[in-house]
């Protein structure tokens, strides 16, 4: 299937990575594609990230970056391929995987408390029809304590700021203690203050040899935050190391011929260069 | 939306149509023994008879009201689910489709067994005609590109029409006696026999203890369905599991509420309860208490009113309710958010005012380099302190006074009385350190920030506020109340 593509496809179109799947990966994806509607939005993906790294998902609106978190968490069909964590099937593999959904996905008028939502991230090591204790909440606590703002676990979740909101999902994903998380733009219209504390808390998951993948827009902080980066545009442009990776000329493949984007790019890089 | 009411309409025009043919056909046959109260032919009932159903003295009345009561206590817990998961629509698409279910199963029973009108079987049918109109839903919304809502109207007329046409069909049936059914329609406090309440509440228990068992499963799927399906949770499963209990409620609702309305008394607790309350637990309970009362109210009255439809009363009670939720709330209510409005807005009010005298006083102490001691300043010099118009100060004024923080002297001038003293102190000082709290750590603030506490004491820790205090620029407040006392006579 691999000497297939490798002999299809020229050089420069393959993504740089290996195409012998490492079995311990924590996250490896195999040839996926993944259509709606019988449209594909994404075209042979084909990835081995490694451990303990933080892995940006980067690449212009539309590029699929959702549509592979979401294939990768089985939230979607997919039209081939597969996903394998750790070696095994996601559906085998859950208690290891963490998810932080894009903000807008739910209705955040629901009534519940902001630790009551930290504490859907343990429904699942609860398991069918247990209720959630005391000591369930305390552990939410904990986790909105980690991400700065345990003093508003009280609080219903429509009377937070957006920002606020963001670090009740990054709250519930760290209560899932997962070692390999996905996060879909946690740092959509978040402050610099939180911005902040989000890097902080992904250094922190990094320092702990936890995997992370990001979806991330803003193409300035790229290689001051990553050290991972998948130039995502409905197939794989680039991934592996960001200095590797994270190039004009990789950017102008993945963003094609958007010049405003590239000025932004370009910037980015100078910035990087002197970072 | 318009597509809805637009079906919706349809329906009623069919109802109504069809009710008055089934009237006609029906006038000699009514029964009589369907209510227990109306054998006295009373049309309003005597202060006895109410005392009767209050205190459930007839069995038959006992009967309805219970399992009405419990059926009650289900919708209103199974509702809650339906509204937050916003499938309110498909639980009238799924109430309106059991019509044809309930014709058919009569045509079968009195096919099968010579006589049709087992509740049970009737209910199986409306239970598999229900479901198998919201698969219908489900099939066209998956199969084709049309929408939800459009989708349900579709179901939803087209099974009820069918409805409407089989049991036109079955009246005239010969040898079957088919009068009663249309009570499904509307619902009718109808008399039962046991066999049927311990069908009717044993299926409403179990609806209510399955929601129970599944309250955590439920409320992850209509909060967060991707990251429910993240963890593993199969959310078709549950979706199948939430409208299996919608339609069992809804079945056991068809004699005494009616398929047209049960919807209503499915959504209405559930809507009425989320005015009192942000938490979920408590909704559910509360839904489930308002579901329960009204189905008691509404069948015990019906009981007394013979020619009031069940459905309706209870429906009707429900909004009653949910009116009540509505203006007096203490979540969300109408009256609660504007009168917490007028109290924050007085509160700011007065704290400008006291801070406002303060503050000249404070410039007088340096202009006239006097110890800070109450002076009486003019309406003027408040009047210019702030943009705020002549009637606004006479009123904060006002109230200052009744609050017994101002002492008006005379028409000119004005001075703060010993505990508005203190007041002012306090308010200018926790003003001004919050001031330069969010002067020197922006960074950190906005998270913080509540100025509306009572003091920054009770957000900041011990340390911060000393921090603060070494850069507050204040003149120093005598301690004791007695040193103002003393203050005070010699400033006369
Ligand atoms: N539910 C859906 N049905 C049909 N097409 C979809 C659906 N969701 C996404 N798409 C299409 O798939 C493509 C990729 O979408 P996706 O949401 O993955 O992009 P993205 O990279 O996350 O974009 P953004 O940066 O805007 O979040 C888009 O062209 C989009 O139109
Ligand atoms: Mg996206």
């Amino acid at each position: 299937m691999s000497d297939f593509h490798n002999k299809m496809a020229p050089a420069s179109d393959r993504p740089a990575v290996e195409e012998d799947h490492s079995p311990d990966a924590p996250l490896s994806i195999h040839d996926l594609t993944v259509a709606y509607h019988r449209k594909p939005v994404l075209w042979d993906i084909d990835l081995d990230i490694p451990e303990g790294k933080l892995v940006g998902i980067v690449g212009p609106n539309g590029a699929g970056k959702s549509t592979l978190i979401k294939a990768c968490l089985n939230l979607i069909p997919t039209a081939s391929g597969k996903v394998q964590v750790y070696g095994k099937p996601y559906g085998k593999q859950r208690s290891l995987v963490g998810y932080v959904p894009q903000r807008e996905s739910v209705d955040w008028d629901f009534p519940v408390s902001a630790v009551d939502v930290v504490a859907m991230g343990l429904y699942r090591k609860l398991g069918w029809f247990r209720p959630v204790r005391k000591k369930h909440k305390e552990v939410a606590r904990e986790a909105l304590e980690r991400v700065g703002i345990g003093h508003l676990a009280d609080r219903q979740i429509s009377q937070l700021s957006g920002g606020q909101q963001q670090r009740v999902f990054l709250a519930r994903a760290l209560a899932q203690d997962a070692t390999l998380y996905f996060m879909d733009e946690p740092f959509a219209a978040v402050d610099a203050a939180t911005e902040r504390a989000i890097v902080t808390l992904l250094q922190d998951l990094k320092g702990k040899g936890k995997t992370t993948l990001v979806v991330h827009h803003d193409l300035a902080t790229v290689a001051q935050y990553f050290d991972w980066v998948i130039l995502l545009n409905m197939r794989v442009v680039a991934a592996g190391p960001t200095e590797e990776v994270f190039t004009q000329e990789n950017l102008r493949k993945a963003y094609g011929g958007k010049l405003s984007l590239l000025a932004e790019a370009g910037h980015a890089l100078t910035q990087a260069d002197r970072g | 939306m318009m597509k809805r009411n637009h079906f919706r309409g349809l329906n009623r025009a069919m109802l109504i149509g069809f009710v008055g043919l089934l009237q006609q056909q029906m006038a000699v046959a009514a029964p009589r023994e369907f209510s227990s109260l109306q054998t006295r032919g009373v049309e309003w009932p005597t202060f006895e008879a109410i005392w009767e159903v209050i205190t459930l003295q007839q069995y038959n009345t006992r009967l309805v009201v219970t399992s009405t009561l419990i059926l009650g206590l289900a919708s209103g817990l199974v509702g809650c689910f339906l509204l937050l998961r916003k499938r309110s629509l498909m639980g009238d698409a799924l109430s309106h489709a059991c019509l044809p279910g309930i014709g058919i199963a009569f045509i079968l029973g009195v096919t099968l067994f010579g006589e049709g009108k087992s509740l049970a079987v009737l209910l199986i049918g409306a239970t598999v005609s229900g479901l198998v109109g919201v698969g219908s839903v489900l099939l066209i919304r998956n199969t084709s590109r049309i929408k939800d809502d459009a989708a349900m109207g579709i179901v939803l007329s087209v099974f009820f029409g069918a409805g409407v046409a089989i049991l036109g069909m079955v009246q005239s049936m010969p040898g079957a006696s088919a009068a009663g059914l249309e009570y499904f329609i509307f619902g009718k406090t109808a008399s039962m026999v046991f066999r049927d309440f311990l069908l009717l509440s044993g299926v409403a228990v179990v609806a209510l203890i399955c929601s129970i068992l599944l309250m955590k499963e439920l409320t992850i799927l209509c909060f967060d369905e991707g990251f429910a399906r993240s963890q593993g949770w199969p959310v078709s499963v549950l979706d199948i599991l939430m409208l299996i209990l919608v339609a069992a409620v809804t079945v056991v609702g068809l004699q005494a509420v009616g398929l047209i309305l049960i919807i209503a008394f499915l959504i209405t607790p559930a809507a009425a309860a989320r005015f009192w309350t942000n938490d979920l637990r408590v909704m559910l309970l509360l839904s489930a208490v308002i579901g329960g009362v009204s189905g008691w109210l509404g069948a015990g009255i019906s009981a007394l009113l013979p020619r009031l439809p069940a459905g309706a009363v209870i429906v009707l009670m429900a909004a009653l309710i949910f009116f009540v939720s509505m203006i007096f709330g203490s979540a969300r209510g109408v009256l609660r958010r504007s009168l917490s409005m007028r109290r924050l807005r007085a509160k700011i009010g007065r704290q400008h005012l006291l801070r406002a005298v303060f503050e000249i006083q404070e410039r007088t102490w340096r202009d006239e380099s006097l110890r800070p001691i109450n002076v009486p300043i003019s309406y003027q010099e408040l009047l210019h302190h702030r943009t705020w118009s002549a009637r606004q100060v006479k009123r904060l004024v006002r109230r200052g006074v009744h609050e017994d923080h101002i002492e008006a002297t005379d028409g000119q001038t004005l001075r703060l009385s010993e505990s508005g003293f203190g007041e002012a102190y306090r308010i200018t000082r926790n003003h001004r350190l919050w001031e330069i709290f969010l002067f020197t750590h922006a960074d950190i603030a906005a998270s913080h920030v509540d100025r509306d506490a009572d003091s920054v004491e009770h957000i900041l820790s011990a340390e911060m506020v000393r921090e603060l205090e070494s850069k507050l620029n204040m003149a120093s407040m005598p301690e004791s109340p007695h040193e103002i006392a003393r203050l005070k006579k010699e400033m006369v």
